[in-house]
């Protein structure tokens, strides 16, 4: 029988703890779960027994998340860990990162967005495999996956990547690829160089703006030739490179949807022609469902009003906004929250649904 | 175009769409609108409005006590689109 991960929450707060529990009871992989509510008696823990994943506050007192979070590095590296804070402040958000977690969430966004967060647990309890691979620091992700979530988010960061004795830069501006950087070499080849290391640690640095531009292309250009001539150069097994895709793919879409501020995206293919994925919702089935037969009924509308193609659909609640339209013959059902009017909710959906492919 | 309001069976109770559009067609557009509003809330996606927008007709829809008042316009190149 297949062991089930330990998850480790620490918090000074045990209302919360108790919230945590409930949650997380909720994965598919149903983790141990154990609660503690004070750094120090969480040391105490992982040093007792093996856990997967520590999820840690960062406001406590006497031991606070980031000292606990420090000892944790460099005693338990191949711990995944999670910040879960209230402290919406950028600067312990870059403090996490650098000390090497893999995720930072804010309790508010958690609650928010249930489905999203256990996810992403879930994926960093991940598979065995996962361990030996990826770089530290946003779950066990490849540098390549690392590379399009800054950019896609608009980031301005240098990341600075250790293997071994090896360091590397890449600069990013405003999601844009400035420079990169390992020993002498500048440019795409170091760019080249660089996403070929299959693990390692990385940091996020401070943004550097006047830093001189070395590369042109843009990010998925290169990123899309690079990952070509590696698989051609490692020709892994087809099962192998199908799992990457898929991992790749869904790192991809989680990270727009976040970026995008999407609350949820359903994708309906024609009758016959693959299968409905949905993402960010608890019922996936009946939203699909209703996605389908909704579209059924407007077509009908449209053909007994010869009203001329259908161009969208939208919709609104209390609770969200929706939008409904076709590309290359597959539905897309995107929700979103209310704050924003329906022509900008629009272009939001256009642009959302010509990057989920890519 | 006009608007028509529909009760939770689907019955047009007023209507000032012209009398160019059948009575059945009208019933059919009602029947349509109550479709997708009753099947979003069954899937726990209960909507307020529905706006479908075609190429030259943009039908809103407006949920009122299980039924729905339902307006007709133009989508024309002096109306401000969406697009």
């Amino acid at each position: 029988m297949e062991e089930r991960h330990k998850i480790l929450v620490v918090d000074d707060d045990a209302d919360w703890l108790d919230v945590c529990r409930e949650m997380l009871s909720q994965l598919p992989s149903k983790p141990e779960i154990r609660t503690v509510g004070a750094g120090a008696r969480a040391i105490a823990q992982l040093d007792s027994q093996p856990f997967r994943l520590l999820l840690c506050d960062l406001k406590m007192p006497k031991m606070d998340g980031l000292q606990v979070l420090s000892i944790v590095r460099r005693r338990f590296p191949d711990l995944r860990t999670v910040v879960l804070t209230s402290l919406e402040d950028e600067e312990f958000r870059s403090r996490a990162y650098s000390l090497g977690v893999d995720l930072f969430w804010l309790k508010s966004d958690m609650q928010q967005n249930t489905k999203m967060f256990l996810d992403c647990v879930e994926s960093l309890l991940g598979r065995e495999t996962d361990l030996n691979s990826g770089f530290r620091g946003v779950q066990s992700k490849s540098l390549m996956d690392i590379i399009q979530l800054e950019c896609m988010s608009r980031n301005s960061t240098v990341l600075r990547i250790t293997r071994g004795p090896l360091v590397a830069k890449i600069w990013i501006q405003d999601g844009e690829l400035l420079d990169a950087q390992v020993g002498n070499v500048r440019g795409e080849a170091a760019f080249q160089k660089i996403l070929a290391w299959k693990s390692g640690t990385f940091e996020n640095m401070a943004a550097e703006p006047g830093h001189e531009r070395t590369i042109q292309r843009s990010i998925n250009a290169l990123l899309l030739e690079i990952a070509q001539s590696i698989d051609e150069s490692t020709e892994p097994a087809q099962t192998e490179m199908i799992e990457k895709a898929d991992h790749r793919r869904t790192v991809w879409r989680l990270a727009l949807l976040a970026a995008e501020g999407a609350e949820f995206v359903v994708t309906v293919p024609p009758d016959g022609q693959g299968k409905s994925e949905a993402w960010g919702t608890h019922n996936a089935e009946q939203v699909t469902a209703w996605t389908r037969r909704a579209a059924e009924a407007v077509k009908r509308l449209g053909d007994r009003l010869e009203a001329g193609p259908l161009s969208f659909i939208a919709g609104g609640s209390m609770e969200r906004r929706l939008i409904m339209l076709n590309r290359d013959d597959k539905l897309f059902l995107v929700a979103w929250p209310t704050e924003a009017a329906e022509n900008e909710l629009l272009e939001k959906t256009k642009k959302l649904v010509a990057s989920w492919d890519s | 175009m006009g608007s028509i309001t529909v009760n939770a069976q689907g019955n047009i109770i007023a209507s000032t769409v012209s009398s160019n559009y059948s009575k059945s067609l009208l019933g059919d557009i009602s029947r349509e609108v109550l479709v997708i509003f009753r099947e979003a809330r069954d899937a726990q996606l209960p909507l307020a409005e529905v706006n479908v927008h075609f190429g030259s007709l943009r039908v809103t829809a407006r949920e009122t006590r299980g039924g729905a008042i339902i307006f007709l316009m133009p989508q024309t190149a002096l109306l401000p689109s969406p697009k």
